[in-house]
């Protein structure tokens, strides 16, 4: 497309102006997209480029080294120790005796079942002394996948240290050399409430998100690729083992269109999305026009208002969702309330329609939602330069150009990142959808896939659903729960990018 | 002439704000009416105790405290306080946690810094909802699903709690170095900044922390749920209170799931109400630093 300079662009009418900056929000995709995978490249390449420089530096430490640093190579902290740093290579060569012990006694065998995940199922076993078949359960598909990729993990670690050992080894060379004392064991532990005092503070959250975190998140991964579900839970019923992409397959292919997994899952990516925009974008301008009216000059007992809908966020969401889903049920207050003033004449089917529904979600999200963005716009509003508004309305501004010139490119340019945060959470929000309606009411057509999809389903309550089944498909799952990771990253990515280049021309108004 | 005109138009300005200002009462009262209308009805249906189902009428014909005392006498006291221990120890540990992780990412600039912070921004994209299945199979083995699931939610709440750095390091940020600095030139070491300068300026941000860290337990439901698998000992409140408006349950238990709502939601709004100034200060903060 055709690039405006900035002179050119003032020159524009109003209307050219915003479709120019829609074009280029779409031709700006591409890029975003390119410059993702031409920064994944560089990151791979940096990562070759870094490795080769290790190698090279382990080549010329050893060949430079002296005898002890030598030593170190087989034995970790060697050096360390026979240099007077007792306290460094004491730890050095703990770790590698942890190590050692580790992979001979549990590792090795993790290590060399991960290919298979098991090879001897649960089943009856001939016992000698009792005469008869007993039942016994044998190799444990999950503990094995766990624990491998827990070993790989701890072999990742090994290396690191290692290298860190010979590191070490060249650094005090080096000091000694150049004729100054090295650090003692005392320096050490003060170094890590002073210098190094980041990694002390670092050390236990970052344990809790491996562990908790990282290590869930690649072992789900990896369960895309079996067939891991509650006929094969790995231990009690059958074992799972390596599929491929064959969940993908069923999960994105759309040959035939006959499959009822695609379908179901473009579906409710569908209304994923648009769900996540309505409650992004109602909840903001509504949000942003209560924070107008509350903060309004003359209006008064804005302290009360404000404490209203303060209120209604300290109230745990459970009990607001569960009892505002209640009041709209068939039999539920609303309708009991309408049916007895003689407005209706049957109960409106708000959860059991699907358009009602969708609406009703989004209605009762607005509710939810105006509350916290009440908040946020208040203190961004207040935030406002006051002569802004000033000199806007000694040049002739009425209130709505204020509001259209002033406000709003404020608030947006200053909330940009807040929209995306908010866009990308409402996809993920389970909690207004599960207790507001579960996902009801159900899709027929959808309804033999994976877990009952329904009409209000986004992707990661259909995601709870299909593993809480009597036969929960936890390898669908695991397909599920990557492609909202995609989606997600995606988006981020693409508004990302595109971001900057809209905030630069708003700053031209 | 002119200033009659003048006038004239100052009077027609007034005249319109006014109109707008009223129009804008309306609006602010129909607004409040419609947040608090379901708080209102959840209270006033405690009181019921004619019926124990739902009814087209909010106004109970027979008031009294049947649903309360029913209340203590159900697992509803032993769900009870496995939230209140879970949501007092959670604070805690949260609080030290997300402080350590906020506190040395605004502070210290060391080499791994900007890739932790992209790779978690990363992590963050993935839903948690998918690591429930792995946990609570690790948990199952660790003994604490179930009757214990009180300290494996704990485990679970704290344990990831780093990721929610950003409020907190948004705070930090503010804090001007030099303070830092000219600390470090008195012969403070990094520790003594931290605990000595910084943690006494960072009140409010402890204090929000707090508060979010003791609210989430009290909604959480999915997790909980899941740990505790239909254990009546060990499921929190929005658990144990879920059930009562199961189809099955709900014609005997909707009052009562009120009158239960409204203990839960007492201490928690009390709490809440109090320590408002700290919470507004970090969701407007932790907004507009995205």
């Amino acid at each position: 497309m055709k690039r405006y300079s900035d002179l050119e662009f003032l020159r524009l009418s109003k209307w050219q102006k915003f479709l120019y900056r829609l074009a280029s929000f779409f031709a700006g995709i591409p890029v975003a997209i390119k410059k993702f995978f031409v920064g994944i490249g560089r990151f791979f390449a940096n990562i070759g480029t870094t490795i080769g420089s290790e190698f090279a530096d382990l080549v010329t430490t050893f060949k430079n080294g002296d005898w002890k640093t030598r030593v170190s190579y087989l034995i970790m902290g060697f050096g360390s120790a026979a240099r007077g740093q007792w306290l460094r290579g004491l730890l050095f060569f703990v770790f590698e005796a942890v190590f050692i012990i580790y992979m001979v006694v549990a590792g090795g065998y993790w290590l060399s079942m991960l290919p298979s995940l098991g090879k001897v199922g649960p089943g009856e076993v001939y016992n000698e002394v009792l005469d008869t078949y007993v039942y016994q359960y044998n190799d444990n598909s999950f503990k094995i996948l766990l624990y491998g990729v827990l070993t790989i993990f701890f072999i990742i670690a090994f290396i690191y240290t290692w290298r860190q050992n010979i590191k070490q080894n060249k650094i005090a060379e080096g000091i000694l050399a150049s004729g100054k004392p090295l650090r003692s064991g005392k320096d050490d532990l003060k170094s890590m409430v002073d210098d190094q005092f980041h990694k002390t503070l670092l050390a236990l959250p970052l344990t809790g998100i491996l562990v908790f975190t990282v290590l869930p998140i690649v072992f789900m991964i990896l369960v895309a690729f079996t067939n891991y579900d509650g006929t094969h839970d790995g231990y009690y019923s059958n074992l799972f083992t390596w599929v491929g992409l064959k969940n993908f397959n069923t999960m994105l292919s759309w040959s035939g269109g006959g499959n009822v997994y695609s379908a179901t899952f473009g579906e409710i990516l569908t209304w994923t999305l648009i769900w996540a925009f309505f409650a992004t974008f109602t909840n903001y301008f509504l949000g942003v026009f209560v924070a107008m009216m509350i903060n309004k000059k003359g209006i008064k007992l804005k302290k009360v208002w404000r404490t209203v809908l303060v209120m209604t966020i300290a109230i745990p969401q459970f009990i607001s969702l569960l009892y505002v889903s209640k009041m709209f049920a068939k039999n539920g207050i609303v309708n009991g309330l309408l049916m007895n003033l003689g407005w209706i004449k049957q109960a409106l089917p708000f959860w059991e329609d699907p358009t009602w529904a969708r609406v009703t979600v989004i209605l009762v999200n607005i509710w939810i939602g105006i509350p916290y963005l009440m908040l946020i716009a208040t203190g961004i509003l207040m935030n406002i330069p006051a002569d802004l508004y000033e000199s806007s309305r000694i040049d002739g501004a009425n209130p709505w150009q204020q509001f259209t010139k002033i406000t709003l490119p404020y608030m947006l340019f200053i909330t940009g990142p807040y929209l995306l945060t908010s866009f990308t959470g409402n996809m993920n929000n389970f909690n207004v959808i599960y207790l507001l309606t579960g996902g009801a009411p159900t899709n027929a057509a959808a309804s033999s896939a994976a877990g009952t999809a329904g009409y209000t389903n986004l992707l990661i309550t259909w995601l709870f659903k299909i593993t809480t089944g009597a036969e929960a498909q936890y390898y669908l799952a695991s397909v599920v729960g990557i492609m909202v990771f995609v989606v997600v990253a995606l988006i981020s990515l693409v508004v990302y990018n595109v971001l900057p280049s809209i905030k630069n021309e708003e700053d031209f108004q | 002439m002119s200033t009659n005109n003048s006038m004239k138009r100052s009077m027609g300005l007034k005249a319109s704000a006014r109109i707008s200002n009223t129009i804008i009462y309306i609006v602010l009262i129909a607004m409040s009416f419609i947040w608090l209308i379901p708080f209102i009805c959840i209270v006033l249906q405690s009181f019921r105790v004619e019926s124990t189902w739902q009814v087209g009428y909010v106004i109970p014909q027979k008031w009294g405290l049947d649903n309360y005392v029913k209340l203590f006498h159900s697992d509803f006291t032993r769900w009870y306080l496995n939230t209140f221990i879970i949501a007092v120890v959670t604070a805690l540990l949260q609080t030290v946690i997300v402080l350590c992780m906020s506190y040395t990412l605004s502070r210290f600039r060391f080499k791994m810094r900007k890739a932790l912070m992209q790779f978690m921004l990363i992590l963050g994209m993935f839903p948690g909802m998918l690591t429930m299945i792995i946990l609570y199979r690790v948990l199952k083995d660790l003994g604490m699903t179930q009757a214990n699931a009180v300290p494996g939610l704990i485990l679970v709440y704290i344990a990831s709690s780093g990721m929610g750095y950003y409020v907190s390091k948004g705070f930090f940020d503010t804090i001007p170095k030099s303070l830092d600095e000219a600390a470090r030139v008195d012969g403070a070491t990094r520790a003594q900044v931290l605990t000595k300068i910084i943690l006494p300026l960072a009140k409010p941000i402890v204090i929000y922390t707090i508060l979010t860290a003791f609210m989430a337990p009290w909604g959480d439901f999915v997790f909980a749920r899941y740990i505790s698998f239909g254990t009546s000992a060990g499921m929190n409140v929005a658990v144990g209170m879920y059930n009562w408006l199961n189809k099955d349950m709900i014609n005997s238990w909707y009052t009562m799931f009120c009158a239960g709502g409204v203990i839960v939601a007492i201490p928690v709004t009390i709490l809440f109400m109090c320590l408002q100034k700290y919470y507004v200060e970090g969701v407007t903060g932790g907004a507009v630093k995205g």
